[in-house]
Formats: C-alpha cells, sequence, structure tokens
C-alpha cells in the first residue's frame, strides 16, 4: 500500500501521472515535465513536498544536541527563523542524509528531512538524543504538509494568496522563515530559483493548493523536480550520497564545519580521510542523454580513471544534456572524459556546477 | 486516441506501414510515447544497415529514460528521418505521424505475422491490469 499525501486526491483530479516513489503515491507530471520545468524557471509552479518530514526538537540544550548532531555548525544560525543546509554522518563520515535545519527559538529547532530516509532518521535522532540529551523532545509532524512554490514570481504569487503574508516575508532573505497563522515560510528551495517552501496543516493543503493554482501557480510533478535541482546543481540523497559516501567526496565540503573546535558525529573521519574521488559535473558535447549509472573513463596526470555518473539527464534550460559524477580528484573544469553510453563512448566536458540559477545558463 | 486501422503494429509498441512500393515505414505508437513523457533525443539507425526482426535498431529516449525501438520486421534501413533528430517532440505531438526509419523488407511475409489496430487495442488492453 502505497503513503498518501494530503494532496493525493487533488493531484487525481488535476490529471497528474501518478507514480511509486519510495514508497509514496506522488505525481511524475500533469502532462508535460518539460513544460512544468520551464514554466518554473520563467514563472510560477509547485510541488507537493509533503511527503519530506518536518521534526520538531525542542527543550533545553536543542542547540548544543544540535551542533554534535549535524555537520555544518548550528552556531551560524542565531536570527530566528534562520535555515542552515547540513549533512547527518554516521560516526565513519558517511551521510545518513542531508537536512535543513531552521533555529526558531533557543529550545525550538525545526528540521526537514527526506521522504525515503524518513524513518531511519527519526530511529537515529531519538538514539542520539537518548545518549546526549534525553530531555529533548522529538516529534516528527505528518500533521503537516509541505509546499514549494518556485519561480522569478512565485513569491509575488504567494503573496496574492495569503493575506498579510508579503507584509512578513517581503524582507526575508534567502535561508530565512517565519511564521504567520498557521503557515511555516521559508525562503527555501530546490530549484535554483527564488520562492518559498510553506509548512501548514495537513487539512489546510488542498484549498491552499487550489488557491495558488487559481493565482497562476503551475502544479508540477517531480519529474520537473529532478530537472530543475539537478541544473541548480543540488544534490539527490541515495543517488548523489548516501551512508558509503562522504560530503567531503560528493560537493558538500562547504557544508563542514571542520575549523571550529565543536566535535561532532562523523567528524573524526572526516579529519582522517583523504578523499580520492569528487562530485563534478560534466555536460555532454555529442548528441545522446546521460544517466545515473553510466561509467565515465578518462584520465588525469597520465593515469586512467573510471568513475560513474549519479545524476544525469537531459537539461531543458541548456538543451544538452548534464549529469553530476562522481570521478577522480585531480580531474579540473575544463577537462573532456568518456562516457559509455550503451555501445558508444560519447565526449563530455568536466564543468563547475551549478549549470543554471535564476533563470541563467552558468556553464 | 484512436489507432489508426490502415497501420500494423508489435507488441513492442512499434507502428508499421506498407508502402506500395514494397517498402515499410516504422515509428512508435502514440501509447509508447505517452508512456516515455517528452521526448528529448532519438538515435536513428544509418542507412545500409541491416536488421532481423526484433532486432534493437533505435533508441528513443525521454526526460524520463532511454527504451529501445525494435526492428517490426527483417530488413535494410533505406532512409532515417533525420528531422527527428532537431525535433524528437514532435513524436509526442503525432506519433503516428512522426516515423523514424523505412525498411526494404527482406522476408515481406513476416508483415503478415504483425497486429492489426485491433489487436493492438488488446495488447494496450491487457497492459492496463
Amino acid at each position: 500500500m502505497l503513503k498518501k499525501t494530503p494532496l493525493n486526491e487533488t493531484h487525481r483530479q488535476m490529471n497528474a501521472k501518478m507514480v511509486d516513489f519510495g514508497g509514496w503515491d506522488m505525481p511524475l507530471h500533469y502532462g508535460s515535465q518539460l513544460e512544468e520545468h520551464h514554466k518554473i524557471r520563467q514563472d510560477a509552479g509547485m510541488f507537493d513536498v509533503s511527503h519530506m518530514l518536518p521534526v520538531d526538537i525542542k527543550g533545553d540544550g536543542t542547540r548544543g544536541f544540535l551542533r554534535t548532531l549535524v555537520a555544518n555548525n548550528v552556531d551560524k544560525i542565531t536570527i530566528p527563523g534562520k535555515a542552515l543546509y547540513t549533512c547527518m554522518l554516521t560516526p565513519q563520515g558517511g551521510i545518513i542524509d542531508d537536512l535543513i535545519v531552521y533555529f526558531l527559538t533557543e529550545s525550538w529547532f525545526r528540521i526537514v528531512v527526506n521522504a525515503g530516509t524518513a524513518d531511519k532518521d527519526v530511529a537515529w535522532i531519538l538514539k542520539q538524543r537518548d545518549t546526549l540529551a534525553p530531555g529533548l523532545e522529538i516529534t516528527p509532524r505528518r500533521d503537516m504538509a509541505m509546499i514549494a512554490v518556485q519561480g522569478p514570481s512565485a513569491r509575488a504569487k504567494v503573496w496574492q494568496v495569503i493575506p498579510g503574508s508579503q507584509a512578513v516575508t517581503e524582507d526575508l532573505k534567502i535561508f530565512q522563515s517565519t511564521t504567520l497563522n498557521h503557515f511555516f515560510i521559508a525562503r527555501t528551495g530546490y530549484t535554483g530559483e527564488d520562492g518559498f517552501e510553506i509548512i501548514l496543516p495537513a487539512e489546510e493543503a488542498p484549498a491552499f493548493w487550489k488557491s495558488l493554482h487559481a493565482a497562476g501557480v503551475a502544479p508540477a510533478g517531480l519529474g520537473a523536480r529532478d530537472t530543475l535541482r539537478l541544473e541548480a546543481g543540488m544534490n539527490l540523497y541515495g543517488q548523489d550520497m548516501d551512508e558509503s559516501t562522504s560530503p567531503l567526496e560528493s560537493g558538500l565540503s562547504w557544508t563542514v564545519d571542520l575549523k571550529s573546535d565543536r566535535d561532532f558525529i562523523g567528524k573524526q573521519a572526516l579529519l582522517d580521510s583523504n578523499p580520492t574521488q569528487q562530485l563534478a559535473g560534466l555536460i555532454l558535447l555529442d548528441r545522446g542523454v546521460l544517466r545515473s549509472h553510466q561509467k565515465v573513463v578518462g584520465q588525469v596526470n597520465g593515469q586512467a580513471f573510471e568513475g560513474e555518473i549519479t545524476s544525469g539527464g537531459f537539461s531543458p534550460t541548456i538543451n544538452q544534456s548534464i549529469a553530476l559524477a562522481r570521478i577522480a580528484a585531480g580531474v579540473s573544469p575544463d577537462d573532456e572524459v568518456q562516457v559509455l553510453v550503451r555501445d558508444k563512448q560519447l565526449r563530455a566536458k568536466v564543468v563547475k556546477y551549478p549549470f543554471v540559477r535564476n533563470g541563467k545558463v552558468l556553464v | 486516441m484512436s489507432i489508426p486501422s490502415d497501420l500494423k503494429y508489435t507488441r513492442s509498441h512499434e507502428w508499421v506501414k506498407a508502402e506500395a512500393d514494397g517498402t515499410v515505414t516504422v515509428g512508435i505508437t502514440d501509447h509508447a510515447q505517452e508512456l516515455l513523457g517528452d521526448m528529448v533525443f532519438i538515435e536513428l539507425p544509418k542507412v545500409g544497415d541491416s536488421f532481423s526482426q526484433k532486432q534493437e535498431c533505435a533508441v528513443a529516449e525521454s526526460v524520463k529514460a532511454a527504451a529501445d525501438v525494435y526492428a517490426p520486421i527483417s530488413g535494410e534501413v533505406i532512409e532515417a528521418n533525420s528531422a527527428l533528430a532537431d525535433s524528437p517532440e514532435k513524436i509526442n505531438q503525432d506519433a503516428f505521424g512522426s516515423w523514424l526509419f523505412k525498411l526494404k523488407p527482406s522476408n515481406p511475409a513476416e508483415l503478415d505475422g504483425l497486429l492489426d489496430a485491433a489487436g493492438y487495442q488488446e495488447v494496450l488492453d491487457s497492459e492496463d491490469h
């Protein structure tokens, strides 16, 4: 039996093509994935991301607990509503999940974790809580829905739909959030465009979704979400990283704080490691489509290497195929590599990602 | 979408048109394009290549996946629709009007073994279950 979000019925009414996504019955597209992609780059679209899980962490010492639990340093977030992207690591430095932490008050932080890892994450967090900070209250919020409204006009559309929201969100910077009545509104996303991610009570989600639709926000499915995040150079858990890879070989060194005295789970393993691989961007020079698990071969300093595409696809904005690939650490931007696609070796160029940000091609 | 009655079909969702000159024109069905979603790349066979029936001879790539296209009957490729390379979305817009390649059959009797429109409809109905 597939799990359903509070918007399941609404998606079906809007003729969504539904697919099994890690045990969740989710919309793949509502007609054309490409049109949904372009609509978000150029105007505004929305995703049901209620399969992801907000988890509230409450009590004295929440900040101290998170200091140890996650690899990025929560001491960076001191303004209420401020968000931080981070990995949560195993003691061996592998990635349990990537998540966003929101600082609300000193006794209330909220994290949002991936759908496929939610159960594992909560079990891990509870286990750490029991030894590190037994007094904390950990509450998974399956009573909530989450809708991401993304695109250059996304914020203006939300302002039309939620009375009073413009006044309280207009000055929010990227990675800041606020609360308005039942709405938790964060200026975050997974598309490389401006917009909000909004958490609200599950029962209010269908009416809110329909109001956004009436305001001209296009419903978009997981297909467009994947091509948008790939263009934006954002990792997908389970594809670009997992418990067998560390943030240092997943393009996420910038999210790991190894400089401060703070100890965190996985820190020693990262300090002891010597990453020989990196996550690199590829743009295909020949015709074809890069896909995950295709083999990448090339040479670095006269040595042959073999790597693998972790996420690949057709970029609707660039109109060429792009990919993220795990390859030898010494390979540099502008180097050429070969990708094995069926019986052919196609040429691809290594590029610095993101590929696209705020509607503009960067490669 | 209705299934044209003047075409023949395969279980792997190719359509085949028998031309008056004895050659056949091949494409993928509307059902196939719907399953695949937005098309982004078509890898066509080369003119002069020969294939036996059910051999992989082209690849249709959508935003979602790469799908093999099989030779519906044995024969030699006499023409490939290179216009599709620049506008693969034409397959989404008009699958039965967007041909991929033309074959000169090496065993024209194989044509008789293909499905007619009613037979193909049955295949689709059974896939729905």
